[in-house]
């Protein structure tokens, strides 16, 4: 069985496979990777190294994608997130 | 109004209304909303997949891209380095180049932060992005964004969600006679003749969110606005009669007894 490593995904810890790549990890949140962005350390990904970048110890993942918006509704945290209401 | 389309950046619209996605009851509403009010841009924010509850479907199911034009915004920054990051995701995420660009001020007001604004702006366009700028009324803001590269400009009606309608028509007016490029007036719309107004005034298009979302039926707030942004095209394009203090009989003396 593969070694297990710790990574943040938006924000929360998570364990992974030691050899799973960026791609591995969408599939496994089941996420189409069509309509979202993925930030990886604070650099944007390309859609193709997906499934090339293997994550390591320690990787900050971000995924994003397009919800409601253009009107903000209340702020979260940090002072950027506005979050559709639900 | 046949040949009446509005181009930006090549692309040719139908619909002058633009609408945002936000405060909706739920994607269903969304989607009627929009297919109501007629628009073919729609504004959408960019944030975070909810990773641990996966069955949150995704806003793009309702709204095909391909029927749309999806103009990601960068809602809720509030600094040049937050925007031009929320703008290069937006690109990743992978609908266009088209940014709808905020950088805010104050969480109070929502004013746009124009030095950012314009900094953040120089950044994107640079990048290759088509920047649709939220700026205020200020019309030396709007056509230092034109110098830079935005194909049109969308100054403030009144504060984001407000609902107070045009505060400054005279300014909106001098953004239109100054500046080369199509102007999209950008929150504050209460009601439909907020929106008739501001095309009435010579605005390209109108973009607006809460007011048709916080309605109490959006929509059919929606399509209110649908018709009171064409009537207003329309007005505007007719010629209004000048304003005058007294009165002049619309009907003939000749053949009163």
């Amino acid at each position: 069985m593969a070694e297990s490593i710790q990574i943040l995904v938006n924000g929360e810890q998570r364990g992974c496979r030691a050899d799973a790549t960026v791609g591995d990890l969408l599939r496994e949140l089941a996420i189409k990777i069509e309509r979202v962005a993925v930030e990886l350390n604070l650099e944007i990904m390309d859609r193709k190294d997906f499934d090339r970048r293997s994550l390591k110890q320690g990787d900050r993942v971000e995924i994003l994608s397009f919800i409601g918006g253009g009107a903000p509704v209340n702020v979260q945290g940090n002072g950027r997130g506005f979050v559709h209401a639900e | 109004m046949q040949n009446d389309r509005l181009i930006i950046a090549g692309r040719e619209l139908t619909s002058r209304l633009f609408v945002g996605t936000g405060k909706y009851k739920d994607f269903a509403e969304t989607k009627k909303a929009i297919e109501a009010s007629g628009a073919d841009v729609v504004t959408v924010a960019v944030r975070r997949v909810n990773i641990t509850d996966r069955s949150k479907e995704n806003l793009l199911d309702y709204l095909d891209p391909k029927k749309y034009t999806i103009l990601p915004n960068t809602a809720g920054c509030y600094n040049v380095e937050d925007a031009v990051r929320y703008a290069r995701l937006a690109r990743a995420a992978g609908v266009s180049d088209l940014i709808k660009l905020e950088v805010l001020g104050d969480e109070k007001t929502l004013f746009p932060d124009t030095a950012g604004l314009i900094e953040a702006t120089k950044i994107l366009v640079k990048e290759g992005f088509i920047v649709l700028p939220y700026t205020n009324d200020d019309p030396i803001v709007a056509q230092k964004l034109v110098d830079i590269g935005c194909p049109a400009v969308m100054p403030l009606a009144a504060p984001i969600g407000s609902g107070l309608g045009i505060r400054n028509p005279y300014n909106l007016k001098i953004i239109m006679e100054m500046v080369k490029v199509p102007i999209i007036v950008d929150a504050g719309v209460g009601t439909a003749s907020d929106a008739a107004l501001a095309m009435e005034l010579g605005a390209d298009a109108v973009l607006m969110n809460t007011a048709i979302a916080g309605a109490q039926d959006p929509i059919a707030m929606a399509e209110a606005m649908k018709y009171a942004v064409y009537a207003g095209r329309l007005a505007y394009k007719a010629g209004r009669i000048p304003r005058k203090l007294y009165a002049t009989a619309s009907s003939p003396i000749e053949g009163m007894l």
